[in-house]
């Protein structure tokens, strides 16, 4: 992970994928980014059990945990569905937290980011993307491509509409899956590249001892910042969703 | 010029980006300060959009700060 006193910086390093689980995992090519999302999986049913095994009428910490997490995404989905959005809290749900829990992970030291791939990432929108198109069009049969000629639309500007639109909806996939991907890379190398002027600059000696310390200041503050990233992006993946879904249901 | 200094220029080029970034989340929460101002009570509602619009605009900072890595590590 450092750059153990060399002169140039590996941010990219970090993101390398190595077999995990011992000789069991490198013969079916089990990586640490596989274990992560288990331990994502785990830990969000873990969360999701404990809290909802007490059922008290008072909750305790677990379950308000648990009842606040429900709240949350069934406020989502309602509000940017309509009421046919309870079919998909479900979806919804389950996105959110898988992404959460991925994001959160990767702060923790030697834990892996599995959403700083962009393989991940795009696999999760194009599931996404295959998802809102096959609503819409059992929601709406054929009709559905009337969604990317808005009403009103001047005959003359009607290929032009059609193009655009046709563009802004395939470039769903792209947008969503490289903001989370970039968020997640981008703050990892921001936190190595600090990482990295620490080191450095305290091998030069007593000059390099205060920029040292304040790059660990920086540093500490970054991860901070890295924890509102994490559910920041993990909020906005499920909002979009959600928005997405609500053009599929209702066109426009 | 040698490609691996056209390469260093390409990348802080691309950072151009940032200005426009700029003004966006300048934009997004100058608006935040005086709606919130003006009717304190749509705080909640308000507040949401806002982070949204913030996330929406980050992502375009670091879709540059992607293309810069493209150029320079690729």
């Amino acid at each position: 992970m450092s750059a153990e006193g060399s002169s140039s910086i590996d941010a990219l390093g970090q993101f390398k994928l190595t077999t995990a689980l011992g000789p069991i995992g490198a013969s079916v090519n089990f990586t640490q980014a596989n274990l992560m999302m288990i331990v994502a999986s785990v830990l969000t049913l873990g969360l999701l059990w404990l809290g909802m095994r007490p059922r008290a009428m008072v909750p305790g910490r677990f379950q308000a945990a648990a009842e606040l997490a429900y709240e949350t995404i069934m406020k989502m989905c309602v509000d940017g569905i309509g009421h046919e959005g309870k079919k998909f809290f479900p979806i919804v749900f389950t996105l959110f937290f898988f992404i959460l829990f991925g994001n959160l992970l990767g702060v923790f030291p030697y834990f892996f980011t599995f959403n700083s791939h962009i393989a991940i990432t795009l696999s999760l929108s194009l599931f996404v993307f295959v998802l809102v198109t096959v609503v819409a069009l059992r929601e709406h049969g054929l009709h559905f491509f009337s969604y990317f000629l808005p009403k009103g639309i001047p005959g003359v500007l009607a290929p032009l509409m059609v193009a655009i639109e046709l563009i802004s909806y395939l470039s769903r996939i792209i947008s969503l899956s490289v903001r989370l991907f970039a968020n997640m890379m981008a703050g990892h190398v921001m936190l190595e590249v600090f990482a990295s002027f620490i080191v450095m600059l305290g091998g030069i000696g007593l000059l390099g001892y205060f920029p040292a310390g304040l790059s660990l200041v920086v540093n500490t503050g970054l991860i901070g910042f890295e924890l509102l990233v994490a559910s920041l992006q993990a909020y906005v993946f499920a909002v979009l969703t959600c928005i997405y879904l609500h053009d599929a249901v209702h066109l426009h | 010029m040698d490609l691996a200094s056209a390469k260093m220029i390409g990348a802080g080029i691309a950072m151009i980006a940032l200005g426009g970034v700029g003004i966006g989340m300048g934009t997004i929460f100058g608006n935040l300060v005086s709606s919130v101002a003006r009717n304190p009570a749509s705080r909640d509602s308000v507040f949401g959009l806002a982070i949204l619009g913030f996330a929406l605009t980050e992502a375009v900072a670091l879709y540059a700060l992607v293309i810069a890595f493209i150029i320079l590590f690729v």
